[in-house]
């Protein structure tokens, strides 16, 4: 009786004893420079929410996981927005896994860039790290074995990458009209990609190698000029393979890290990669605290023709963890184009203040972008950023 | 023959237990802690920790903890955090080892990124707490070398008094008094000491229960720091022995269904 009880209901799936968690964010954005064009604001405040649903049953081999977001900006239209970030079923066998739905999925272990990391769109709109990603639809299937994981996955859906709007900062000029968006395969946005995973660790290694067979998640931009008149950038994207490596290294207080990427499509192949060190020194000055030194070469073999503006840089940063009981962190540090003069400036810190609430900071600066840089149009968009995040 | 032997045998044996040195018999006592703990098999348990400073303020650490045995080797053990809110979801697989560093994966739901993570660092807090990593994670005989202090008592209990000195370089510690339990060779009391050699820490184990009629687990571990005056109050529940845990359970994938 209570198990048909439970079929019944699992169907809409949202009753049966599951449990809700979540955030809701405050985030106010200060630009420190006036803006390239005048109709961009000098600073934005936001409000944020992602709510989070739970629920497993049949002895802990399936679950069901929703996790709704959607964010409000005072200023930019395209940055409110709201998206499923994961909305997914999960079955654990004995020795494989399956889920299906919308996921998320992260691969790789260099800090500065994620060459590797292919599956989920990145949600730009949200931060300009591209660290925070859209919900993927996507079925995997994921062995478990003596030799390692491998994990299948069969990827529906495109999901277009978010950009600021006309009255946002952050970017580019002429901005990107993301109505305009074309694609290389017929199928456009429902073109059925493929990716494959495989990793491992031995001992002190850790190691993955993957392929990923479908529509590039960087698109390519186009001048055009849209049904207003008004020139604009179209993202084209394209059909693309792309070969990864990524490898680490954990040697007592050193961390290695390597990640190596080779893609292939129409508008030229090309290889890619960043890797290099993480050293942690323990208990500094006899205090709890660690500071971490990292360091990382990222490169590009297309050089100055590069989509990306890391062809040939160096990233610095410390990061500080207090090991205190607020949890408190600080990430800074400098990625520097060894070709030209120019640098971007990072830094992220965070604390909780009691168990629910935890204040965030990010600045992030860019120095002597030469004309020739993908990030020249952000030249004028330093900025400061300061987060207040309440957790249920 | 046989009777010459036997109490040739009776009158050498008292001779023979002076003949063991106080680190063999420091040795053997914790050998016998071991052993009386092997073949547990697997447990799932609820743990809480309540972190207190000096000016009594207080902080909640929500975690639930999977461990399996392994044979001739460290354990595996999952930990999945549940509080502070901003970390639920959080989960760190470790594989000890008897000698040298262990392996840990850190999983980061938010990025739902799985890193490999340096466990050199055994001193450091856990979470903030007054416990270290090294403190509560398996307690192998091979991580230590001990010397037996004397036979005393502890609230009441006859107990032995080991010392025991880490042979990790990276320990916090250059040794640890061990109050332990004659009738049961379960711990009930630890005094750490730093690096310099000073009273760091004093452990305190209480409310021991016994389950699957073998093996004594305490209810509340209490750490109190010396030299800061900040407490942990470390309390496990629902223990569940043999759950049915596997190998199976303590992989990168189950590392990001843990929840």
């Amino acid at each position: 009786m209570k198990v048909w009880f439970c079929i019944l209901l699992l169907l809409p799936g949202f009753l049966c004893a599951g449990e809700w968690s979540g955030y809701v964010e405050g985030q106010g954005r200060y630009f420190l420079q006036d803006p390239l064009d005048s109709d961009q604001p000098d600073h934005a405040l936001s409000l944020a929410v992602q709510p989070e649903y739970f629920q497993r049953w049949d002895n802990d081999k399936q679950s069901l996981l929703f996790i709704p977001f959607a964010r409000w900006d005072s200023e930019d239209d395209e940055r409110s927005h709201a998206d499923i970030r994961e909305l997914i079923w999960t079955y654990a066998g004995n020795g494989w896994e399956s889920r299906v739905g919308v996921g998320k999925v992260f691969w790789g272990v260099t800090e500065a860039l994620h060459l590797v990391d292919i599956i989920n769109q990145t949600d730009l709109v949200e931060n300009p790290d591209g660290e925070q990603k859209l919900g993927q639809p996507m079925l995997k299937l994921s062995l478990e074995r003596d030799w390692g994981i491998l994990d299948f996955y069969l990827l529906a859906g495109f999901r277009e990458r978010t950009f600021p709007g006309e009255d946002g900062r952050l970017r580019t000029h002429p901005r990107v009209d993301t109505d305009l968006a074309g694609y290389e395969s017929d199928r456009e946005e429902r073109h059925l990609d493929l990716a494959i995973r495989w990793s491992h660790f031995i001992g002190d290694w850790d190691i993955g190698l993957s392929h990923f067979n479908g529509t590039s998640r960087d698109p390519l931009f186009m001048p055009l000029s849209n049904g207003a008149g008004e020139v604009v950038l179209a993202p084209f994207y394209e059909l693309m393979r792309q070969t990864g490596l990524d490898l680490q290294a954990t040697k007592g207080d050193w961390l290695w890290k390597l990640e190596a990427i080779h893609r292939s499509a129409d508008s030229g192949s090309y290889n890619a990669a960043t890797g290099g060190f993480e050293y942690t020194l323990v208990g500094i000055g006899e205090s709890a605290m660690d500071l971490g030194l990292l360091a990382e070469y990222l490169y590009d073999d297309r050089q100055d023709a590069a989509t990306t503006p890391f062809e040939n840089d160096l990233f610095l940063a410390f990061r500080l963890t207090a090991n205190d009981v607020d949890g408190s962190e600080l990430l800074a540090g400098i990625i520097k184009d060894l070709d030209s003069s120019a640098a971007l400036f990072n830094l992220e810190t965070s604390r909780r203040i009691g168990n629910l609430w935890k204040v965030s900071a990010q600045a992030r600066l860019w120095f002597n972008v030469p004309e020739d840089d993908p990030l020249y149009p952000f030249r004028q968009d330093d900025y400061v950023e300061i987060s207040l995040s309440r957790f249920f | 023959m046989k009777p010459i032997v036997l109490s040739l045998l009776l009158i050498l044996m008292p001779l023979l237990a002076q003949a063991i040195t106080p680190e063999e018999r420091g040795l053997e006592i914790a050998q016998e802690i071991e052993r009386r703990d092997t073949g547990f098999h697997d447990f799932k348990a609820a743990m809480t920790m309540l972190l207190k400073n000096k000016h009594g303020e207080e902080s909640l650490r929500d975690m639930r903890n999977q461990t399996l045995e392994v044979e001739n080797d460290g354990d595996k053990t999952l930990v999945i955090f549940d509080e502070p809110r901003d970390v639920k979801g959080t989960a760190l697989l470790s594989f000890s080892h008897k000698t040298g560093d262990d392996d840990q994966w850190l999983y980061l739901p938010a990025l739902k990124r799985v890193k490999r993570i340096a466990s050199r660092n055994k001193s450091g807090p856990f979470m903030g707490s007054e416990f270290a990593y090294e403190d509560i994670s398996s307690q192998e005989v091979e991580k230590y070398t001990y010397k037996f202090i004397e036979e005393s008592s502890y609230e009441g209990k006859a107990s032995f008094l080991l010392e025991r000195y880490p042979v990790d370089p990276n320990s916090g510690y250059t040794r640890q008094q061990v109050w332990v339990d004659q009738a049961q060779f379960i711990p009930l009391k630890i005094k750490y000491y730093d690096r310099k050699n000073t009273l760091l820490k004093t452990l305190v184990f209480r409310g021991y229960q016994q389950y699957l009629d073998q093996y004594w687990r305490a209810d509340q571990m209490y750490m109190e720091n010396h030299q800061t005056g900040k407490s942990t109050l470390l309390s496990w529940e629902k223990y569940n022995f043999r759950s049915g845990l596997s190998d199976g359970d303590f992989n990168k994938n189950s590392l990001k269904r843990a929840r």
